[in-house]
């Protein structure tokens, strides 16, 4: 038996069912004496029952187990599906501190930059596997693992373990690697679970308050610290509140590692106590101050989320206000919704016709070494020319301009 | 049935005798040379006939009693209603009723619907089933239910193998939305309507008893008539002979699902870059989801291009029509209708007209439609690093479906099977398909949410595709990528038993299938 703390008899983990996919439910006893008794069902038995049992196996004993019943209800998941549910059965009936990490593929091993594209992010609920698997190829800028509103209470334990082995094994194709965390303090403790595992960026739901964030920020740098990490995590404080939108200066500046400001309209129209328009009257003014925030600290504004995911042309109509509004980016819930909000936030052809002659004039000064850009009389500053840079960039990732545009003239 | 073994031409053990029948083994694409004269039915003569063309009998017992019904027949039916069929059940349960035994079921496809027919197969009734085993009844037989091996055909090699005696129908049972009292029938009109009746046409012409039964009789002339009523011996008037909204449902609705969507658009934008896209082409149209939304992407692409489609083959459903109606098709060859707005567009428009197996896909012909046909999309459940494809098995072995049109339309110029890298954790690109169903030589391309493997035959299309931004792969490293993804599947072990065999197009044997452990 184990030296652990019994704490219960059975755990369960994980979830069953029709319509669930490439999940598992788990069971775990702890009985006298036996040694392991697995009960393995499964759709991929016949090609995956060895591997399956020896992983379980392999998981209790590293744990200490030595007499256990374990049954898997199997719906096809993958490895550190699995291993995500074992693990989060198992800490229901022994009290804890070890962890079952599987490998950090190597094609996850990448950081992001400061000033990155963000024009779309996926939110992914953080306890769903079978919408984790595919994400990337959608190519969104980001996915969000999200542990606070698309998980239910009772399964945010499990959640956090599910999320931590999906950032260690599941390829997102290159989008920046986000996690929502859940409303502090919970959410302080969300981040031991996701920070040593190469998380690009976490979002910070319902900030009000500059302090939150360098709560976060600090929680973080102690855990990187701890870990040896060399790298920032990046953080994106949503702001859900009329005391949030009215700190949103203050919060898009309390750490150097703030790298976009969102805002979250649902929430925000509930506090200021009025219905949710598809005209948006009532939010013109958290928007825009979350811009002029966002702005004036340096850093990206990104808009809320379009929850009508049957409305293209609707949800093109939203994205195109809040390209005018000033804002960076856009939330997405459902993949489809991505293609739609990176074209609309691509510029426009006046737009990449000016960007390219500031381009061009730019690479001309500083192949004869000249200290100042000039397009005809004007003189170019340089944030102008670097804004050129980011709309040629932004126009080539929308297939609107030929990565070679300079040799066509 | 396992002592004599040989290895045919894509290295499968096929044994010398199936059902105590001898067996060809498939000797590669073309190369099977038939021999002899087609297969004659007996000669009949109007004197048996009544002359006032009114072949009707009282009920579907007294056609089949009237029709010989007795042990060991071979009995076919048909799948024009899909999993809304209400007449193959009633077959047997008569068969039954009258003590006949080991009857050889011949439908061109089951379906769910089908599944009180392994009570039949337990009681005696019948003796195996030779076609398409979806479901529940190839659970059965993968699990040893069955007394005889299934044999499956594609649709036009059940064409091939009635036309050339391999199958000799005793009793044709044609399910007619609307008939004649002399047998003439069609599928256009009538509460079952279902478009056309092209399966059955091979058992009108070669059955040696025709039975038409219908639940739309209407006075003669039935026009058009797609099955001639001088091939038919007797006519049944009955309540009901489908359910209609199972005839017409199925998967012909465009996908919502956005990973197959994206495949779908891949597949498309892949057929455009390769330059297969351009004024006066063919496609084969399928009808499962992602078939559909293809249509849906290639008729965006000839408006952008401003070419039209000279014809598309193969299944009609609202959107194909939409194309036709568009002007973007020019004509729908149709080999079975999806929805009724195919069946009206049939019914309506000259350029959309009904083809059977025999136009389109019978090998042992003078020529067929399928391989004149620039681009075929269809599925697969796998595809090994040689591309040879399955569809009737699945990766634990069962059989679970049946082959339709599949091994046809693979003659078509270019075949691309859009399928995802893995489904739950099955990867769908193996070392080596569990069943060969189509021989990798004519499989060109697999797209994948991962990536597009191009057969290595095929320089013309990685010549056409190189320089652009698609995700060209090879099958080896799209196979890789799903094993790092799912893990290596372990072997699935099968008992000896040969539970069914897959007939290629020309009638000889390219795989087995052995019952399950």
């Amino acid at each position: 038996m184990t030296d652990e703390p019994i704490v219960n008899h059975i755990g369960v983990a994980g979830n069953k069912g029709p319509g669930i996919r490439s999940d598992c439910f788990v069971t775990i006893q702890l009985i006298e004496g036996g040694g392991f008794d697995i009960d393995l069902n499964s759709k991929v038995k016949a090609l995956y029952a060895d591997s399956i049992i020896t992983l379980a196996r392999d998981m209790l004993a590293s744990f200490g187990l030595a007499n256990v019943r374990l049954s898997i209800e199997d719906s096809g998941a993958l490895p550190f599906v699995l291993a995500a549910r074992i693990e989060a059965a198992i800490k229901q009936v022994i009290e804890t501190d070890q962890e079952y990490w599987p490998d950090l593929i190597p094609e996850n091993r990448y950081h992001t930059a400061k000033d990155r594209y963000r024009r779309s992010r996926l939110y992914l609920p953080g306890n769903t596997p079978k919408l984790m698997l595919n994400a990337g190829i959608h190519k969104p800028d980001g996915v969000i693992l999200d542990l606070e509103d698309s998980v239910a209470p009772a399964k945010k334990d499990e959640a956090r373990l599910l999320v931590r082995n999906a950032l260690r094994q599941v390829d997102f194709y290159g989008a920046e690697r986000m996690v929502r965390i859940n409303q502090l303090p919970r959410g302080l403790d969300d981040l031991a679970y996701v920070v040593p595992h190469n998380v690009n960026l976490v979002l910070i739901p319902k900030v009000e308050k500059a302090e939150q964030v360098t709560q976060v920020d600090d929680r973080v740098q102690e855990i990187g610290r701890a870990q040896g990490l060399d790298h920032p995590v990046w953080l994106m404080p949503i702001i859900e509140s009329a005391l949030g939108v009215i700190n949103a200066y203050a919060i898009a500046s309390a750490s150097p590692r703030v790298v976009a400001l969102a805002i979250g309209l649902e929430d925000y129209t509930a506090d200021i106590g009025a219905p949710r328009t598809a005209a948006g009257r009532e939010s013109f003014f958290a928007r825009s101050q979350l811009v002029n925030a966002a702005r004036a600290a340096g850093i990206q504004p990104i808009d809320s989320v379009f929850s009508d995911v049957s409305d293209m042309e609707a949800l093109r109509r939203v994205v195109g206000e809040s390209k005018a509004l000033g804002f960076d980016g856009m939330g997405c819930i459902h993949p489809r919704q991505i293609a739609v909000i990176h074209d609309a936030f691509a510029p426009s052809d006046q737009e990449i016709a000016k960007a390219k002659r500031i381009v061009l004039a730019f690479d001309e000064a500083t192949a004869k070494g000249l200290g100042v850009v000039s397009l005809g009389s004007k003189m170019i500053d340089p944030p102008v020319v670097k804004r050129a840079q980011r709309v040629v960039d932004l126009a080539v990732k929308a297939r609107k301009l030929e990565p070679d545009w300079r040799s066509e003239g | 049935m396992t002592t004599n073994q040989v290895e045919n031409a894509v290295g499968r053990m096929i044994p010398a005798e199936i059902n105590d029948k001898p067996v060809v083994p498939f000797p590669g694409v073309g190369k099977h040379r038939p021999t002899g004269r087609k297969y004659g039915p007996p000669i009949a003569t109007c004197a048996d006939y009544p002359a006032d063309g009114d072949k009707r009998l009282p009920d579907l017992k007294a056609a089949l009693i009237a029709a010989g019904l007795r042990d060991g027949m071979t009995i076919s039916t048909h799948h024009h209603f899909r999993n809304g069929d209400l007449v193959a059940n009633q077959v047997f349960e008569i068969a039954a009723e009258l003590g006949v035994k080991d009857l050889v079921w011949f439908p061109s496809a089951s379906f769910p619907c089908h599944a009180p027919i392994i009570e039949r197969l337990k009681d005696g009734t019948v003796h195996h089933i030779e076609g398409s085993m979806n479901g529940p009844l190839g659970r059965f037989a993968s699990e040893g239910g069955m007394r005889g091996a299934g044999v499956l055909r594609s649709h036009g090699g059940r064409y091939q193998a009635v036309q050339d005696g391999e199958v000799q129908i005793d009793i044709a049972i044609i399910a007619a939305p609307t008939a004649d009292p002399f047998g003439n029938a069609n599928g256009l009109t009538g509460p079952s309507a279902c478009g056309l009746l092209g399966f059955a046409l091979a058992d009108s012409q070669y059955a040696h008893k025709v039975i038409v039964v219908t639940d739309n009789l209407v006075p003669f002339p039935c026009l058009p008539w797609q099955i001639q009523g001088n091939y038919v011996d007797y006519v049944v008037e009955m309540d009901v002979i489908g359910i209609p909204e199972k005839i017409v449902s199925g998967t012909t609705r465009v996908t919502k699902s956005p990973d197959r969507l994206y495949i779908a658009d891949l597949t498309a934008q892949f057929c455009d870059a390769a330059g297969l896209i351009r004024d006066g082409f063919s496609f084969q149209a399928g009808a499962g989801g992602t078939a559909l939304a293809i249509g849906n992407y290639f008729g965006d692409i000839m408006r952008r291009k401003g070419v039209t489609a000279r014809f598309a083959r193969g299944g009609s459903n609202q959107y194909l029509v939409g194309l036709l109606e568009e002007g973007l098709v020019e004509y729908i060859l149709d080999g079975q209708t999806f929805d009724l707005e195919g069946v009206r567009s049939m019914r309506e428009n000259p350029r959309h007209t009904d083809t059977s197996p025999f136009t389109s896909y019978n090998y042992h012909g003078k020529g067929n439609f399928a391989s004149m046909v620039d681009i075929a999309i269809l599925g697969a459940t796998e595809v090994d690093v040689n591309f040879n494809g399955n569809v009737v098995t699945h990766s634990d072995g069962y059989l679970l479906h049946g082959i339709g049109g599949w091994q046809n339309a693979l003659f078509g110029k270019t075949v691309i099977l859009p399928i995802p890298l893995f489904r739950d954790r099955i990867p769908v690109i193996r070392d080596e398909v569990t069943t060969i169903v189509g021989p990798g030589e004519l499989i060109d391309v697999i797209v994948t949410e991962r990536g597009i493997a191009i057969n290595p035959r095929r320089t013309d299309l990685l010549d056409a595709v190189k320089g652009s931004d698609l995700p060209i792969k090879t099958i080896h490293e799209l196979k890789e990528e799903a094993e790092r993804i799912c893990g290596k599947p372990q072997a699935v072990e099968f008992g000896d038993r040969v539970i069914a065999a897959i007939k290629w197009v020309d009638g000889t044997v390219i795989d087995v299938v052995r019952q399950v452990k």
